[in-house]
Parts: C-alpha cells; structure tokens; sequence
C-alpha cells in the first residue's frame, strides 16, 4: 500500500493553496496551530491568521463576525473542543445564522492515541450533524480532504471537516473529483454493502477482500459527506443487496450509524449491523492497539457482515 | 433646540415604542431595554456611520448587541431610522414576524449580528474589528453588553483578545444597571470591579452615566482618540429607566407591561 498520510496534514496543504488563490481565506487557532497544520498557512500569510489562545468559543464568535464582513475564516482546534466546547457558539453565533464559517476539526475519533479519552471526540459528527443549516464533512484520504476543503470555500454556509490524527492509506488518484453529498461506489456488492466514512473506508475495502475469498460479495460506499447525507445512494444499494454494515470511528449512536439507520427505516428498511464505538469513551494507547480493542477494524466489518447477510429474508 | 435636547426627544420616543411593542407582544425584556435606550439613541442618532438604504455597505459602523433580549430597543432604533416601517415594532415576538425575541441578523435589516445567548456579541465584534482592518477599511465597531452578561467566560476571552490584537476601532459599553434575573448582580454574582476588570485586560475605560446624553457623546469622542487599545464605557444605569413603577425592580427584567401599565408608562415619559 501507498504511503500514509494523516488527513490533517492534507488539511493544512489545501488550506495553504485556497489561501493563495483567495484573499479572504483566514484562520483562526486555538493554540494547537502544530497540531492541526495551520501553522503553515500562519507562516506564509501572518496576516490573515489569528492564534486565539486557548479559547475555543470566543474563536469561534470571533470567526463569525469574520464571516459577516465577508471573510472566509477556517477555525482548527482538536474535533472534541471545536465541536463540544464551542457547541453553543457554533449553534447561536454560527449555524443560527448559516455564517460562512468553516471548521476544520484535527484529532478525532480514539486514534488520537495516547492522550485518552479526553481528548477522543466519539461524538463530534451527531453534535454536528443535528445542527440547521451545517454541511459535515469526514474525508477518507488526503485526496479527499483536499477536495472537502475547496469544497466547503465554495459553500456559502457553515461547514464542519473531520480530520484525523493518524496516517491514513491514500485511496483516491489524482483524477479523484469531491461533490459534496454524493457517496462514492468503490465497490459493486451483491450480498451486502459496508457503508463506511473517514478512516473505516479503508477498513472497509479490507474487509471486503476478506469477505471476497470467503465468497461473501460485499460492496462500498465511502460517505465523506454525512450531512447532506446521500439518501438516494444508500436506498440504492440497500434495495441491491439488502443488507447493510455501517464502519465510523464514531460512537454507533448519532452518526453514520445513525443517520444511514434513519434513512433505511424511512425508506428500504433491510437488515443492518453498525460498526462503531459502543456508546463508551476511549482510553490511552496506540492508535492500532485502540482500533483493535474497540472493534473498528477490518475483521470486526467482515464479522458484521456476514452476520448481517444471515438476517436477510 | 440642540443636538443634545434632540437626541432627549428619540431617547424618549425609543423608550415608548419599547412599551407600546412589549405591551403588544405581550412577553420580553422592558428593564434592560429601558436601560440602554440613551445609549443606543446616541449611537444610532449621532454616532454610527449609516445609510439605511444600504444595510450592507462595507464601509458602514456597526453596532452589535450583545445583550440580545434588550432587542426592543435595538428594533425602535432601527425603525426610527428607517431601516424597517415603524408599524412593524408592533409585530415583536408574533408568528412569521422579523422581530424575533432576540435579533436575527438574518431578517431584521440593520442588525449585525444574531444574539441572544449571552455573552457571545464582543467576539462577533472583534471579528468585525479584525476584518475592518484586514480590509483596510476605517469604519468602526460598537458592541453593548449587559452587567449581569459578564458573568459569560466567554466575554473575558473576548476582552483579552480585543486588547491583544489592539483591536482601537472597537468601542464596546457594559450597560451597567446592576440587576439580573435573579437579583442584584452583587449578590447573584458579583462581577465587580467592572471598571478594574477591563481595565486590566487591558482596555482604555472611562466610567460615565449611561443617561446622560451629552457624557455618552464625550466618551464615544474620547474612544476615537486612543490607539493601539479597544475602549470600554462602563455606563452607569437605572434598570427600567423613564418608567418609575419599573425602575430598579428585578421583576420588570423579563416580564411585558400589561395594558393598564402601558398607559401609565406612556403617560409618564409624556410627561417628562
């Protein structure tokens, strides 16, 4: 496999480029610049970058008065203090009024590793997501983080990017083209279909290789758009091969999970299993050891699956 | 007449279209509105660079109100200039009316900035300030904040980044009118010394009477001169203020003037 790359370093490359092609990107950090790769984009444009010190909700206030005045601020700060401790800043003084405000959230999920559960954001997509108004980005790769962030400069509204800690394989070509809320087919399935987002996308087509030997055809659908959610995509697949795994590294409550089990439940109700984080907080480790004791890897998908596929009628 | 006795005559206006639309309404905030209105008249009448015409012009001043239940008096100023027909104050608070119970930005013509969760307006006005001179543009930032709103953390983050990014086109007020919900602010929660607090988060302050008209107009002038610091005032204020049966009363912070009471308030400022 190609070489890893953690989807926060691509965030801060991309955010660099967009900082060169329009003057009105700036950012904003909160003390964390080295961490969540903004620091770059502070060195080559001083002006346009704002450290607010460990302070993440008068960042977030502040980015929304950047906003009105027509700037395009993209705050950073690590996803379980941009999403949960400026909650409320990001619901009154941004979504309330859809400002042009983007969040760039660096370190989420358990592979932040050692530092614990404190510092793990199980909960930062379903926070997100409930929100009016905001577009919820998890990237799988570089390559699609790259897109997401160009993506979310063009939106006119606010938006919220997942990007992890941790080197991530690349699964994308250069050719690859991000349209915010359309799922990508990476697989064609027959038995069942893993619906995966962020680093389970690679952990999803390694269980489909897995399944594939064991004559078990499962497809994937990579959602790096959870919100808008791409309902029509997952129908889709759902009707086709009438059962469905869903991989997040995320609690299974209030994110993919949940959003893909109230769209089957709307719409194609079939048989599915949520890979996930079961409704716990993380611990200290390494990234490998934590995917491997909380079941988020391509073994415990593959088990889902195939327990999945005996449920169908 | 003069300016100042001009500016008396919409403070009075301001404060009876707040009762005649909280009466209306029937719900909403009169003490914290009744409070600010001498401030806000200056503001919106002598010192912020307007053109209601044109709500979004880059170059305009604006005033973002961080105590965002005070929106009554922010909703008469706005009408008075004519940002929206005065008729419409009547609408406060009623279904598919602009006039939400605390401001919307995003349909009331003239407001900056949606508030109402306390203690987030100085960061949205430092925001503004930054990108005012990102843009190298020279309008200038005004933000009013509540005394019993400073017990928000939030705010002193705000103010420590005010003064750290020498944020000088931002002048923010505490309407000091030392009233909460729950009571006095001394004894709810004490966010005394006001003036010495801001003070040393580095803010040039200037402590003056938030109903007279002409120390408003004095210390606004003053805050134009200082550079390389934002300007508190800490205007010193009668919760209710104009309406004796409201003034200094803790329960006239969040409840509407029933009909007979409109009466007798409107016959007072009348009177005055």
């Amino acid at each position: 496999m190609s070489k890893k790359i953690a989807t926060r370093e691509a965030y801060g490359e991309a955010l660099q480029q967009l900082g060169r092609e329009n003057p009105d990107v700036v950012a904003l950090d909160a003390d964390l610049a080295k961490s969540t790769k903004t620091f770059d984009f502070g060195k080559i444009f001083p002006e346009r970058f704002f450290d607010m010190g460990v302070a993440e909700q008068n960042m977030l206030g502040t980015a929304a008065g950047l906003a009105t005045a027509g700037k395009i601020p993209f705050c950073s700060s690590f996803a379980v203090f941009a999403s949960g401790r400026a909650f409320e800043q990001v619901r009154n003084s941004v979504a309330y009024s859809a400002l042009n405000v983007k969040i760039g959230a660096s370190h989420a999920g358990i592979t932040v590793g050692e530092d614990g559960g404190s510092h793990q954001s199980v909960e930062d997509i379903a926070l997100m997501r409930v929100l009016p108004n905001m577009t919820v980005f998890v990237p799988a790769d570089a390559v699609e983080t790259a897109g997401a962030v160009r993506a979310a400069a063009a939106i006119n509204g606010p938006v919220y990017i997942r990007l992890g800690r941790a080197g991530v394989p690349v699964l994308h070509g250069a050719d690859f083209q991000f349209a915010p809320g359309k799922a990508v087919v990476l697989r064609e399935g027959l038995d069942a279909t893993i619906i995966a987002t962020g680093i389970m996308v690679a952990a999803a087509l390694e269980a489909a290789d897995y399944l594939a030997v064991k004559g078990i055809k499962a497809g994937v659908l990579d959602i790096h758009t959870i919100k808008p959610l791409d309902i029509e995509a997952i129908t889709k697949v759902a009707r086709e091969t009438g059962a469905l795994v869903t991989a997040e590294e995320h609690s299974i409550i209030g994110g993919l999970g949940g959003a893909v089990a109230e769209a089957l439940a709307e719409n194609c109700p079939v048989p599915m299993k949520r890979v996930g984080i079961m409704d716990k907080f993380g611990v200290s480790g390494t990234p490998d050891e934590l995917l491997e004791k909380y079941g988020l890897t391509p073994g415990s998908i593959a088990k889902a699956v195939e327990e999945v596929v005996t449920k169908k009628r | 007449m003069g300016e100042i006795e001009l500016l008396k005559g919409k403070a009075k206006e301001i404060r009876k279209n707040i009762i005649k639309m909280l009466g209306e309404a029937g719900s909403g905030h009169p003490g914290g509105s009744l409070s600010a209105a001498d401030i806000v008249t200056v503001l919106y009448y002598h010192e912020l660079r307007l053109d209601p015409g044109r709500p979004d012009w880059p170059d305009r001043d604006r005033f973002v109100l961080s105590k965002g239940h005070a929106a009554p008096v922010l909703y008469a100023a706005l009408a008075g200039r004519g940002f929206f027909p005065e008729a419409e104050l009547m609408t406060l608070r009623k279904l598919d009316s602009r006039l939400q119970g605390h401001p919307d930005m995003r349909k009331v013509p003239g407001v900056e900035m949606s508030t109402g969760s306390l203690g987030q307006g100085l960061s949205a006005a430092n925001g503004m300030a930054l990108a005012g001179r990102l843009d190298k543009r020279n309008y200038r930032v005004y933000a009013l904040l509540g005394d019993g709103e400073l017990d928000e953390g939030m705010v002193w983050e705000a103010a420590m980044a005010s003064a750290h990014y020498k944020l000088d086109n931002l002048t923010a007020f505490v309407d000091h009118n030392g009233l909460q919900i729950d009571g006095p602010i001394t004894e709810v929660m004490s966010p005394e010394p006001v003036s010495d607090k801001w003070r040393a988060f580095g803010w040039h302050v200037l402590d003056i009477d938030g109903h007279d008209i002409k120390q408003i107009i004095d210390a606004l002038d003053e805050a134009k001169t200082v550079k390389g610091k934002p300007t508190m005032i800490v205007a010193k204020t009668v919760k209710g203020k104009g309406v004796s049966f409201m003034e200094n009363q803790v329960g006239w912070h969040g409840v509407a003037p029933k009909p007979g009471e409109v009466e007798k308030a409107l016959a007072e400022l009348d009177a005055d």
